[in-house]
C-alpha cells in the first residue's frame, strides 16, 4: 500500500459543486499548497468549510476572492475584511457557527453520528432554524453533523499508509476534518516510510486518509506573518 | 496609566495560582503582561493550547504557535497541544476557572453582547458563546463607556447576545461591579473616582452594600 499522490492528481478529485473542508486556524495547519492547486485548477461553485477564511490574499481567501466559493461554513471572519465585504455584498453566503460547535459538528460527521444536543447559543440569534429538544428537564438545540466530499489537511509528517502527525498549534481542525470527508487528502511536510512514525505518536490513523501529498518545499505562506508579531 | 492598563492590572488580581483561564482578544490579552510571576496559571487558547505565555518577539516566533487572535506566543513549562474538538470539550465541560472577555454591552442581569453590531460589525462569533456560557466565572474587562461615551452597562442589552446571565464580575477603569441576583453591586471604586461619576456613566441601577467602598 502506498497512498502518495501528486497535488494535481489528488486535487483533481474536487469538481464543480464539491463541498470541501479545509484544516487550519490561521496559518498553522492550513494546507496552502493544496489550496493553490485547487485555485490553479479553476473549479467553481465550491462549498467551503473552514474555521476562518485566513487573511485577505492568503489561503482560502484566494479562492473566495476569485469567486470560486458560493457558500462558506465558518466561525469567524474578523481577520479577513475581503471575505466580509464579499459576504456583505451578497457575493457569497456565510453560515456562522460557534467555533466549538463547528468542531463538534465535524467530529460527529466523522464519528458516524447524525448530530448532537447542546445548549450553546440557545438564547441567541444562532438558535434560528434549529430544532429544540427537551431532555431531563432542560432545553437543547439539535446540531446536525457536518461532512464534506473532500477534506484538505496539512500535517507535519505522514507515511505511506496515511498516518499523520500534526505540529504544535497546527493541529486545530485537522484531525476532526480528516475523519469527516469521503475523500481525505493530506499534504505533509515530511514524508516517511512505513514505521517512520512510532505508533503511539500517530494523531490520525491512516485508515482515515486516502491520499498523501509530500511537499517538496514550503512556500512563504507557511512562514511567519510579520504583521502578527506583537511581542 | 491608561484605562486599559489599569483594568488589566486590576483583573490580574482575580487570578489564583493553579487556575485554568482563557483570555479574550483586547484588554484580556493585556493581563498576561501584568501576571504575578509567583502564580502558576495555565492559559488556554481556543486553537488548542493549554499553557500559553505572552506574545513573543520575531526571534522567538514559531510558525505553528499562535493565539486565537493570530499573535505569535510563547508556551510555558507544562504546556500541552490538542485539537479544536478537545479544546472546546475543555471549555464546555467546565474546566475553565475564569474567562476574561471584552464587551460591547452588559445588562444588569449579566447578559453579555460582544460579537455583533448589525449592519456594521458582523465578523462571526468564534469561541465567544462557549466561553461566556461555560466558564465557571466570566469576568468582563472593558472600558466603562464606548468610544463615543455611551454607557456599556445597561438595564437590557440592545445588541445581539453572546449569552444570557453569564457575567460574574465587570472590571472597568472606574469600578469593579458584581452581578448578584440580577442586580449590579459596586464592590470597588478606582482611586480618585466618585460614585456619582460611575452612576452617570451607567444606564442601570447600582447597589452599594456598605458605605466604605474599597479602592483599587
Amino acid at each position: 500500500m502506498n497512498k502518495t499522490a501528486s497535488a494535481a492528481a489528488a486535487v483533481s478529485l474536487i469538481t464543480e459543486g464539491t463541498t470541501v473542508m479545509v484544516g487550519g486556524f490561521g496559518v498553522p495547519g492550513t494546507p496552502f499548497a493544496l489550496i493553490d492547486r485547487l485555485l490553479a485548477q479553476g473549479t467553481q461553485h465550491l462549498v467551503l468549510i473552514k474555521n476562518e477564511a485566513n487573511i485577505a490574499g492568503m489561503g482560502v481567501s484566494k479562492l473566495i476572492e476569485a469567486g470560486r466559493v458560493d457558500h462558506l461554513i465558518t466561525s469567524h471572519l474578523g481577520l479577513n475584511p475581503a471575505a466580509l465585504d464579499l459576504m456583505n455584498s451578497g457575493r457569497i453566503t456565510v453560515e456562522f457557527n460557534p467555533q466549538g460547535i463547528l468542531a463538534e459538528r465535524i467530529r460527529a460527521g466523522g464519528a458516524g453520528l447524525a448530530g448532537f444536543l447542546t445548549d450553546i447559543g440557545i438564547d441567541t440569534e444562532l438558535n434560528q432554524g434549529k430544532r429544540r429538544f427537551r431532555l431531563n428537564g432542560a432545553d437543547y438545540l439539535v446540531e446536525t453533523a457536518l461532512r464534506a466530499d473532500v477534506a484538505l489537511i496539512h500535517a507535519s509528517c505522514g507515511d505511506i499508509f496515511g498516518n499523520l502527525v500534526y505540529a504544535k498549534g497546527a493541529r486545530n481542525f485537522n484531525p476532526a476534518m480528516a475523519t469527516a470527508a469521503d475523500v481525505v487528502i493530506a499534504e505533509v511536510e515530511r514524508f516517511v516510510d512505513a514505521g517512520g512514525i512510532p505508533p503511539d505518536q500517530v494523531h490520525t490513523p491512516g485508515a482515515f486518509v486516502d491520499h498523501v501529498v509530500p511537499l517538496a518545499e514550503l512556500t512563504d505562506e507557511y512562514g511567519i506573518l510579520e504583521a502578527y508579531v506583537f511581542g | 496609566m491608561d484605562s486599559k492598563t489599569k483594568i488589566a492590572i486590576r483583573a490580574e488580581k482575580e487570578i489564583q495560582s493553579g487556575q485554568v483561564i482563557n483570555l479574550g482578544i483586547g484588554i484580556p490579552t493585556l493581563i498576561l503582561r501584568h501576571m504575578d510571576p509567583a502564580k502558576t496559571v495555565l492559559v488556554h487558547s481556543e486553537n488548542g493550547i493549554l499553557g500559553m505565555g505572552p506574545h513573543c518577539d520575531r526571534a522567538h516566533a514559531d510558525r505553528n504557535l499562535i493565539d486565537a487572535g493570530g499573535g505569535y506566543v510563547h508556551t510555558v513549562k507544562g504546556a500541552s497541544f490538542f485539537d479544536s474538538v478537545l479544546s472546546f470539550a475543555l471549555i464546555r465541560s467546565g474546566r475553565l476557572d475564569i474567562a476574561f472577555l471584552g464587551a460591547l454591552q452588559i445588562s444588569q442581569c449579566g447578559d453579555l453582547a460582544n460579537w455583533k453590531i448589525p449592519g456594521k460589525h458582523t465578523p462571526g462569533i468564534g469561541g465567544g458563546m462557549e466561553l461566556a456560557q461555560k466558564a465557571r466565572r466570566v469576568v468582563v474587562t472593558t472600558t466603562h463607556t464606548s468610544r463615543n461615551g455611551a454607557p456599556k452597562i445597561l438595564q437590557a442589552c440592545t445588541l445581539p447576545l453572546t449569552a444570557k446571565n453569564c457575567v460574574t464580575r465587570i472590571i472597568t477603569e472606574l469600578a469593579v461591579i458584581d452581578v448578584m441576583d440580577r442586580r449590579l453591586v459596586i464592590k470597588e471604586l478606582a482611586t480618585g473616582v466618585g460614585l456619582e461619576e460611575v452612576r452617570r456613566k451607567t444606564d442601570a441601577p447600582l447597589v452599594i452594600e456598605n458605605e466604605a467602598i474599597p479602592r483599587f
